[in-house]
């Protein structure tokens, strides 16, 4: 479970986040919603203690990341918006670097590496170095090295972008996967398909807090819409409105 | 440590599988400086010979008034050349390196036996023809002395009456400290050998790592931004430790091909020193390492950081230079201070001379200690956001 409370964080002059709070339940899959420039990257990047927020408070599975940096990492999963592969390594040694980092023996990391391949069906890319890895070969790639410890959170930043229809087919069962398996998977995206076709909850972001959430249903409700991507243009455009930047 | 362990193994696979790195750090670091060294060795030997050989050029003015002095300067390698019109300008405009006038009243004060007048036209700031300046000065000054010796003989006077008394020179440096003039350079050299191979793998490791955006998903693991300094910076040490290594041995080789036998020296470049100066170097290699880290770590990209650290290459010269602008007693102080005590340490041992082990505990000492505070200082700009965001 991943709590976050009153989170602030600025550039210089610019206020990236500004007081975002929410909760992203076990066993379900939230997603983290809003237009570029709202905030969820930075968001998502003071969860996995990449960066120190101003004010708030971030715990995961209860553990404050302010406190136990390395305790929370362990937690996590990530999927960072840079997937960022090591082009001389060969998928398997990509995957085994990060599994040895996270603790794992070498013959751990091996077995694990072997399911992994299994279930994200990517064998073929075992022994070929990343260099030439397509886009959504990148992306498995790197989201078997998130998933290489079995953390019980899950984070990914634009988990779909650039993936062609197979490949975000794929995706969507491996995170649903995870929730069945009662884990809690946070993604950010401003893909609305995705979230109506995944997400138990929404959060919708604006100028650095969360200005709406809910399941799909509420959110339609709350702005009385049919369609989520009405609903979320409303819901935008009133924040927008409310507070000019 | 185990964490920093694994950082180590797989930033060694990686550059191994780098043609770059590989060519860099262990075919041309290693041989480029040896070979550099070589014809360098070789251009300033082959000119001390031919100066010392060579036959001198001297423009003669007024041969005709001292026909015998010309010919006893033309015997000790003086070559007479023709008279210019204007020879003051003509030195002044570095047409001609040196001229002798032999005034008209020359003959005239010989015969009288008064002290004859002999002008060399030179131009001193001129550096290159010092040695000839010298040299002609001794011919005149030999003759001089040698008529004024058969002139007290043939009064029946002891020439040894003027010479009250006889300077003996008597030049005790052994020939590989002669030797080690001409080495003044070669620490620089193998300096530079140790940085050329780390220097791929620091870049790589760090601008190169933010450049790829590898950087942010290995941070997010559960491990100490210390621990994966620490791998970033042993890996860098034993790719700079090993073209050092490759370095000496071409060293080695590159040795019997050394002039050193023309010039009569003795360089003490063989095992024994390759095994003295290893020991020396490792303090200082993760020194280097670890300082490379640092400036790469500065830049936001590979290229940024390739430009920084070249001219990072240039630091450890500052030493040599001192050395060897301002010859300087070696003193126990010197060893304290890191760069300039391992090149003392290793011109004492190409001259032969003992090295006082002291010293090099001392050297090892302050250069690690020097590395621990660069690696505070980098370890704090691994924690800050800077470093870690890529974009």
């Amino acid at each position: 479970m991943i709590e976050v409370h009153d989170l602030w964080k600025s550039f210089g002059k610019t206020q990236a986040v500004r007081g975002a709070s929410f909760v992203a339940q076990d066993g379900q899959i939230t997603g983290l919603l809003g237009p570029n420039g709202a905030g969820k990257t930075t968001t998502l990047r003071m969860l996995y203690t990449l960066m120190r927020p101003d004010r708030g408070q971030i715990r995961v599975d209860g553990l404050d990341a302010a406190l136990d940096p390395i305790g929370v990492r362990r937690r996590l999963g990530v999927l960072p918006d840079a997937r960022g592969l090591y082009k001389r390594l060969t998928a398997r040694e990509n995957i085994e670097y990060f599994a040895r980092l996270q603790g794992l023996t070498q013959e751990q990391a091996a077995k694990r590496c072997d399911e992994l391949l299994g279930a994200l069906q990517m064998q073929d890319l075992e022994r070929r170095r990343a260099e030439g890895f397509s886009q959504g070969e990148r992306v498995k790639t790197a989201l078997a090295r998130a998933l290489v410890h079995h953390p019980r959170n899950v984070v990914l930043d634009e988990p779909a972008n650039g993936l062609d229809v197979m490949a975000t087919r794929g995706l969507r069962e491996v995170l649903r996967a995870l929730r069945g398996e009662g884990r809690c998977v946070l993604m950010s995206t401003h893909i609305m398909q995705e979230v109506a076709a995944l997400c138990d909850r929404i959060l919708i972001i604006a100028q650095g807090r969360v200005v709406a959430q809910g399941s799909p249903e509420e959110i339609r409700n709350q702005a009385q819409e049919h369609n989520l991507e009405e609903a979320f243009m409303k819901i935008i455009g009133a924040a927008v409105v409310q507070e000019p930047s | 440590m185990n964490a920093a362990l694994i950082v180590l193994g797989k930033e060694c696979r990686e550059s191994v599988r780098d043609r770059r790195v590989l060519l860099n750090a262990l075919v041309l670091g290693p041989l480029l400086t040896p070979l550099l060294f070589l014809i360098l060795m070789h251009m300033i030997v082959g000119r001390e010979l031919e100066q010392a050989e060579k036959p001198l050029p001297v423009v003669v003015i007024g041969a005709e008034h001292a026909p015998n002095l010309v010919d006893a300067l033309r015997q000790q390698g003086m070559e007479p050349r023709a008279p210019v019109a204007d020879p003051e300008e003509a030195v002044r405009q570095q047409r001609v390196d040196l001229v002798l006038r032999i005034g008209a009243q020359f003959a005239d004060d010989w015969r009288q036996g008064r002290p004859a007048q002999v002008e060399m036209l030179f131009d001193s700031s001129r550096q290159e023809v010092h040695g000839q300046i010298d040299r002609l000065q001794r011919m005149i000054e030999a003759y001089s002395s040698r008529n004024g010796s058969l002139r007290l003989l043939a009064r029946g006077i002891s020439p040894a009456l003027v010479s009250p008394l006889v300077l003996a020179r008597r030049d005790l440096a052994s020939p590989q400290a002669r030797g080690a003039v001409l080495l003044g350079m070669l620490p620089y050299f193998l300096i530079l050998t140790a940085l050329i191979g780390g220097m791929w793998l620091a870049i790589d490791s760090t601008a190169g790592e933010r450049e790829r955006q590898s950087f942010e998903p290995l941070l997010a693991n559960p491990v100490g931004r210390g621990q994966i300094l620490l791998g970033k910076m042993l890996a860098t040490a034993i790719f700079s430790m090993a073209s050092l290594i490759l370095g000496l041995l071409a060293f080695l080789a590159a040795g019997h091909f050394m002039p050193t036998d023309d010039l009569g020296m003795g360089i003490a470049i063989g095992l024994p020193f390759v095994l003295t100066i290893l020991p020396v170097m490792v303090p200082l290699v993760l020194l280097i390492a670890i300082a490379q880290i640092w400036v790469a770590s500065y830049a936001k990209s590979f290229r940024e950081a390739q430009t920084y650290l070249s001219l990072a290459q240039l630091v450890p010269l500052v030493p040599s230079i001192i050395l060897m602008a301002v010859p300087m007693r070696p003193q126990l102080w010197m060893a304290a201070i890191p760069l300039f005590g391992q090149q003392v340490t290793m011109l004492r041992l190409l001259r032969g001379e003992s090295v006082n082990p002291l010293a090099i505990g001392i050297g090892a000492a302050f250069t690690l200690a020097a590395a621990a505070l660069i690696f505070q200082v980098t370890l704090r700009l691994f924690q800050s956001e800077r470093v870690a965001i890529s974009v």
